[in-house]
């Protein structure tokens, strides 16, 4: 069938994008938004919109029936869940898909099996991808717990198996610490994702966050390269690149055909993304999880292989086979991206929703900038806390941080503070530009260059 | 006996309770210190704590658990 309509359940920078992409594929698109997202640039965009329900997520964007029904009453063909709210529930899925309603991404079965960590990791077992050394599954108590703690040596992770999104995971530094933080950590994960389960993972000590961009049609997998996400604050990703900095080439090659293997073996549908830890020291990789959803970080992809991945999305649901094949997608160059939030990052990063007053974007070649903002817009207190994200591509890396520089010091939001500053100085860290970095590299940056800058741009 | 309010310092999400199965930080009548947490605002998916900040008797909220704020928004009101 051909798509004629889609309904689009999120909001912010995100719904922007697929209204645009599904524009251009000329779909009628409907905007599901809450209360407070009346007056979203994404409502402004839509054809047409419907409200879901009061400004708390709990009862809009995560409210299952609200959303079905929208779907349901506005007869669209599609609905598109965005990234993060119920973009990885297989129930909603379900749903949506019970109703008589394409879901952009992939069954409810897939979400459910890759969404559980421990089958995730059991399924990359079977189809050959490197896993981080821990428990085969679910530990059982905290026996079996300490028996594999002890083998694969101290720090070692507990990781609650309903978890995500960096939540969820306790590190552990030696065996008595682990008998106290074992039976916390799992009533914790009980309390907060209704499953106490937990599996045991090795810290792998100075590791880098690679990741390999996927879509499937139910019969081929693609790979699109490879994204590196070093650069996290409390588990969240900050700064973004494609490709990940230095890796070689047959190390690239083993990555992403793993990734591809992965997907393969259970019959992925649509874009996904296989994350993996990278240990530079040995150049081993370990799977980490699967995210069966587009991703924030999507566009860096976009700009090094010319792939628009959410019209890719789109056509995919609508049952089209792949538009392009493994040997038509190559990297171009190098590109970043900067996540702007509404954060002081002088003021320990403490959110700050409030009316935009002023808003210039840079323009020039290689410059994108993904944002729901417009002067006079007010962001709500309610959702994350992303207001755009600026992304540069460039002949090389250098080139690309040089243009990066730029347009960072071009792009202009006034009327709250934002996380614009904490990207010039990265920008401009000597450590970044020779990619000395690894996920635990930006929190001690803070605390030391980065705080260091900001007491001698007080005293200037 | 004078009334005094408590007014949210953030825009967000109030939240009476530390977790959606524990008991609230305080019911209404209870006595409050200055250092007492009385709730929560979720701005921008982080939780910062509400204290007090005055010594009274007999707290009442005026805005339900979970409930959106306003920054400046009067939560609760104690007899001083």
């Amino acid at each position: 069938m051909t798509l004629r309509s889609v309904l689009i359940a999120n909001r912010g920078e995100i719904a922007v994008r697929i209204i645009r992409a599904a524009k251009a594929l000329g779909l009628r698109t409907v905007l599901a938004h809450s209360v407070a997202d009346a007056g979203s640039l994404a409502a402004q965009l839509a054809d047409e919109t419907v409200e879901i329900g009061p400004p708390a997520a709990k009862k809009s964007y995560l409210n299952i029936d609200a959303v079905v029904n929208a779907a349901k009453a506005a007869k669209v063909d599609a609905v598109h869940p965005g990234y993060g709210f119920l973009a990885e529930n297989a129930d909603f899925a379900d749903a949506v898909v019970a109703a008589g309603i394409r879901f952009v991404g992939p069954s409810g079965a897939a979400i459910r099996l890759l969404g559980d960590k421990v089958m995730a990791r059991q399924a990359a077992a079977r189809a050959g991808v490197p896993t981080v050394p821990g428990s085969e599954g679910r530990v059982a108590d905290l026996d079996e717990a300490s028996a594999i703690a002890a083998r694969i040596g101290f720090p070692v992770m507990a990781k609650a198996a309903a978890g995500g999104g960096g939540r969820g995971i306790r590190i552990v530094q030696n065996a008595d610490e682990f008998a106290r933080q074992f039976p916390q950590a799992s009533s914790e994960a009980a309390a907060a994702f209704g499953d106490g389960g937990l599996y045991i993972e090795k810290v792998i000590e100075r590791a880098r966050h690679v990741e390999v961009q996927i879509l499937g049609d139910g019969e081929t997998v693609v790979h699109c390269f490879e994204r590196e996400c070093s650069l996290q604050r409390r588990r969240q990703k900050v700064w973004e690149e494609a490709p990940a900095i230095g890796l070689p080439e047959d190390v690239r090659a083993r990555l992403c055909d793993s990734a591809v293997a992965l997907a393969r073996s259970v019959g992925y549908s649509g874009a996904g993304t296989v994350e993996y830890l990278y240990d530079d020291a040995t150049q081993q990789f370990y799977f980490i999880e699967v995210n069966t959803r587009i991703q924030v970080e999507h566009p860096v992809t976009e700009m090094i292989t010319g792939i628009d991945l959410v019209q890719e999305m789109l056509r995919i649901a609508a049952g089209d086979k792949l538009s392009v094949t493994q040997d038509q997608i190559s990297i171009q160059g190098h590109a970043i991206e900067c996540r702007i939030n509404a954060e002081d990052p002088h003021k320990a990063f403490m959110p700050a929703p409030g009316t935009i007053e002023t808003l210039e974007v840079p323009n020039g070649e290689g410059i994108r900038f993904d944002t729901m903002l417009f002067e006079g817009y007010a962001v709500p207190p309610f959702y994350d806390s992303l207001l755009g994200k600026l992304i540069v591509h460039g002949h090389d890396r250098a080139d690309c941080l040089a243009r990066l520089r730029s347009a960072l010091d071009r792009l202009v939001i006034s009327g709250i503070p934002t996380t614009i500053p904490l990207h010039a100085a990265l920008a401009r860290d000597p450590s970044v530009k020779d990619g000395r970095t690894h996920t635990r590299f930006l929190e001690p940056w803070l605390e030391t260059d980065f705080a260091q800058l900001a007491g001698a741009r007080e005293n200037a | 006996m004078s009334k005094t309010e408590i007014k949210s310092p953030l825009p967000g999400v109030f939240y009476r309770k530390p977790s959606p199965e524990s008991a609230p930080f305080k019911n209404d009548g209870d006595t409050v210190s200055a250092d007492d947490v009385i709730g929560l605002v979720e701005v921008m998916k982080s939780f910062h704590e509400v204290k007090a900040g005055l010594s009274g008797k007999a707290i009442r909220f005026i805005v339900d658990d979970a409930d959106a704020v306003m920054a400046g928004q009067p939560i609760a009101e104690v007899e001083a």
